[in-house]
C-alpha cells in the first residue's frame, strides 16, 4: 500500500475517533468558570428544562426496573400481587428455582443461538448491501427504498406474512421448493422442532439486515474518497482495497451496528411468539419471562428471569463498550 | 457529524471497483445489477404476495399465483365487520400519536439542556439515558404492571402510552441532542439579547430550526410505538382496547379452526402501506436520523 494511503487512512482513523468519543466523555468546564453567576443561572435552568424527561424516564423506567429486581426477591403472584413474602434467592438458586429449571435453560439456549446465527448473517449481508448502496448507480434509490420496506414492515405483520408463506400445504415456499424438486415432501417449516428456530432466524434476517446495512453505509460514507484515489493511482487490486482500506476503517462503525443488533437479539420477543407461541423448542428469554409472569402468574419467578436477563445484556453492554473503546484508541494511533 | 448527515444525502460518485476506461466486459457491473435485484426482490416479495393473498378468497387462496383469478376485497370488507379493527387502528393513532407528541417535547428541552449547557453529570446522565435505550422489556414488565395498576388504568390507551415512552425517550433524547450541539451559538446570545425565556428560545427559536431532526425522530418514535406488541398485549384485556399489531396477531376465526389468512393479509397490507410510503417518502431523513442515534451512541 502507497504511502499516501496510509497516511489517509490515520486520517480517516482519527476523524472517526472523533465523532464517536464525542466530548460528553470529557466535559469542558472552563467557559463555565470563566463567567460565574450567569453560568450558574444557566445550569440551574437545565436542570428544569431536563427536569420533567428525566422524571418521566425515572417513572417508567428506573423505577419499574427496581420494582421488578424486587419482586424477584419474593414469592408475588398476579393473582394477588399485594401479599407476598421476602424470600430471598429462592426463585434464583432454590429447589425449584431458575437454574434448576431445564425450560429456563432451553431459553437461554435458544437466544443464544438465535443471537448467533442471526446477528453474523445480518452483518454479512449487511455489509454486502451497504456496499451495493455505496456504488452510484441509477438503481441505487430503488434499492434504498426497497430496503426500508422490510424495516418498516411492524414485527408481528411480518412475523404472520412469513407464517403464511411458510405454511406447510399451502404455503408458497413449499410449492416452489416442491415444484423444483429442492424437497420431496412439504416442510413444517414453524412446526416442526428442528426446523423451526431457523425459520424464525430467516424472518429476522430478513427484517433486520435493512437496519444493519444503513448502519454500515454511514460508515463506508466516513471513509474519505482521497484514500480510494490513493490506491487507484498505486494500482492496489480490489480485494485489496477492501481489506486494508475499507474494512479497517468502518470497523468501529461495524462494531457499534453489531452490538446494537445483539443487544437487539437477545431480548427477541414479538417475532418468537407470533409464529410459534409458547413452543418450548423455540422460546426466547422474554418469551419465557412473560409466560411465568402473565400466562402462569408467577410474578416473583418471571421477575426473577426477567432480572437475569437484564443482568446479561447489561453485562454485555459493558464489555462491549470497553471493547469498542479499544478498538478505537487503536484505530485513532 | 454533519459530514455523516450531508453523506447520506449527497450522490458522492464513489465506486470502489470502478475503473473508468478500461475496455473489460463488465463483470462486476453484471454482478452489481444482479445482486441488487435480488435484494430489492426479497426484500419486497413478502409485501407483494400478502396483497396478492389478501384479494384472493376461499379455495383461490390455496393457489399460490401472484395475480389472483378473481380479486375480490371481501376480505378488507370483512375485517372491519367482523372485528373491530377500524377501532384498532384508531387506537394505534392515538397511542402513536401520543408518544410521539410526548416524546419529542420533552426531549426537546431536554435537549437544550444536554446539548446547549455544560454542568457536573451531563456525561453520566447521558450515559444512563443510552443505556435505557437498551433496556429489555420484559425486565420493566412487572413493576410496570405494578404501576399501570397502581393507576388504575389496565386496559386503556393511557397505560400503552406511558409504557411506550420508555422505548421512544432515550433515542429522542440522543438524537435531538446530537442535532442541538450543531446548532449556532450566536442565535442563543442573540435572543438573549432580546431578554426571551428559556422555553420561547427552545420552541420558537430551536423547534423551527430542529424541524428535519424532528421528523426523522418523530418518524422512528411513531414507528416504534404503531409497532410495539409486548406492553400492548398485556396491558389490554378487551378486543376494544387492543392496538393493531395485537389485533393481527389474535386474529381468528368464530370456529377458531384454521386461521382466516386472507383476512390476516388484509389486515396486515392496511397496517403496512401507510407505513411503507412514509419510509419511503422520507426516507433520506429516515436515513439520517437512524445512523445519528448509532453513530453518537
Amino acid at each position: 500500500m502507497s504511502r499516501g494511503a496510509l497516511r489517509c487512512s490515520g486520517a480517516a482513523a482519527s476523524r472517526a475517533e472523533e465523532v464517536m468519543a464525542n466530548d460528553i466523555l470529557r466535559p469542558r468546564l472552563q467557559n463555565a468558570a470563566l463567567r460565574g453567576g450567569l453560568a450558574a443561572q444557566r445550569v440551574r435552568r437545565a436542570w428544569w428544562m431536563a427536569a420533567p424527561m428525566l422524571l418521566v424516564l425515572a417513572a417508567v423506567g428506573a423505577w419499574p426496573l427496581l420494582r421488578t429486581i424486587w419482586f424477584s426477591l419474593t414469592d408475588s403472584e398476579l393473582s394477588n400481587p399485594g401479599d407476598y413474602a421476602f424470600i430471598g434467592l429462592e426463585n434464583y438458586v432454590g429447589e425449584y428455582g431458575l437454574l434448576a429449571s431445564a425450560d429456563w435453560w432451553q431459553a437461554v439456549g435458544n437466544t443464544l443461538l438465535f443471537t448467533g446465527l442471526s446477528v453474523s448473517l445480518e452483518t454479512l449481508l449487511g455489509l454486502g448491501v451497504a456496499l451495493l448502496l455505496n456504488q452510484a448507480s441509477r438503481l441505487r434509490t430503488l434499492l434504498r427504498a426497497a430496503l426500508l420496506v422490510p424495516w418498516a414492515i411492524p414485527t408481528v405483520v411480518s412475523a404472520k406474512m412469513w407464517s403464511w408463506m411458510l405454511h406447510d400445504q399451502f404455503g408458497i415456499v413449499n410449492h416452489h421448493l416442491l415444484a423444483l424438486g429442492v424437497i420431496a415432501a412439504p416442510l413444517a417449516w414453524t412446526a416442526d422442532p428442528q426446523l423451526s428456530l431457523f425459520s424464525i432466524v430467516l424472518v429476522d434476517v430478513w427484517k433486520a439486515t435493512p437496519y444493519m446495512a444503513l448502519l454500515i453505509l454511514a460508515a463506508l460514507q466516513m471513509v474519505p474518497v482521497d484514500c480510494y484515489e490513493a490506491a487507484r493511482v498505486d494500482g492496489v487490486p480490489r480485494w485489496q482495497v477492501f481489506r486494508r482500506i475499507t474494512l479497517p476503517l468502518i470497523l468501529p462503525g461495524l462494531l457499534v451496528a453489531m452490538v446494537f443488533r445483539t443487544l437487539d437479539a437477545l431480548r427477541v420477543f414479538d417475532l418468537i411468539y407470533v409464529m410459534t407461541s409458547n413452543s418450548r423448542d423455540t422460546q426466547s428469554m422474554s418469551v419465557f419471562v412473560r409466560q411465568q409472569l402473565i400466562d402462569f402468574g408467577l410474578v416473583g419467578y418471571g421477575s426473577a428471569a426477567a432480572t437475569c436477563l437484564f443482568f446479561m445484556i447489561a453485562l454485555l453492554s459493558i464489555v462491549a463498550m470497553g471493547l469498542m473503546r479499544r478498538t478505537f484508541e487503536r484505530a485513532a494511533a | 457529524m454533519s459530514g455523516l448527515v450531508k453523506a447520506g444525502a449527497g450522490s458522492r460518485a464513489l465506486a470502489p471497483g470502478a475503473v473508468p476506461g478500461q475496455p473489460r466486459f463488465p463483470w462486476g457491473c453484471i454482478g452489481y445489477w444482479a445482486a441488487s435485484l435480488l435484494f430489492i426482490f426479497v426484500s419486497v416479495f413478502p409485501l407483494l404476495y400478502a396483497l396478492s393473498s389478501s384479494l384472493k378468497q376461499g379455495s383461490g387462496l390455496f393457489s399460490p399465483e401472484l395475480w389472483p383469478k378473481a380479486p375480490t376485497f371481501a376480505n378488507y370488507s370483512g375485517v372491519f365487520a367482523e372485528q373491530p379493527f377500524a377501532q384498532n387502528l384508531l387506537n394505534s393513532l392515538l397511542v402513536a400519536g401520543s408518544v410521539v407528541t410526548l416524546s419529542l417535547g420533552l426531549s426537546l428541552m431536554a435537549a437544550w439542556a444536554f446539548g446547549r449547557v455544560e454542568f457536573r453529570g451531563r456525561g453520566l446522565l447521558l450515559m444512563l439515558i443510552l443505556s435505557a435505550s437498551m433496556l429489555p422489556q420484559v425486565a420493566v414488565l412487572s413493576g410496570m404492571f405494578e404501576l399501570v395498576r397502581a393507576f388504575g388504568i389496565y386496559d386503556t390507551l393511557g397505560a400503552l402510552i406511558i409504557a411506550d415512552l420508555v422505548l421512544t425517550l432515550p433515542f429522542t433524547v440522543w438524537v435531538l441532542v446530537t442535532f442541538m450541539r450543531q446548532l449556532p451559538k450566536e442565535l442563543e446570545e442573540a435572543a438573549a439579547m432580546d431578554g426571551v425565556g428559556v422555553l420561547t428560545l427552545v420552541f420558537r427559536v430551536y423547534m423551527p430550526l430542529l424541524w428535519p431532526a424532528m421528523v426523522a425522530t418523530g418518524l422512528l418514535a411513531f414507528i416504534a410505538a404503531w409497532n410495539e406488541f409486548l406492553f400492548a398485549l398485556t396491558f389490554t384485556l378487551s378486543t376494544e382496547a387492543r392496538t393493531v399489531p395485537v389485533a393481527i396477531a389474535l386474529i381468528s376465526t368464530p370456529s377458531g379452526f384454521e386461521l382466516p389468512w386472507g383476512k390476516i393479509m388484509a389486515a396486515s397490507v392496511i397496517v403496512t402501506l401507510p407505513l411503507v410510503a412514509l419510509v419511503v417518502v422520507f426516507q433520506r431523513r429516515i436515513v439520517s436520523g437512524l445512523s445519528a442515534g448509532a453513530v453518537k451512541g
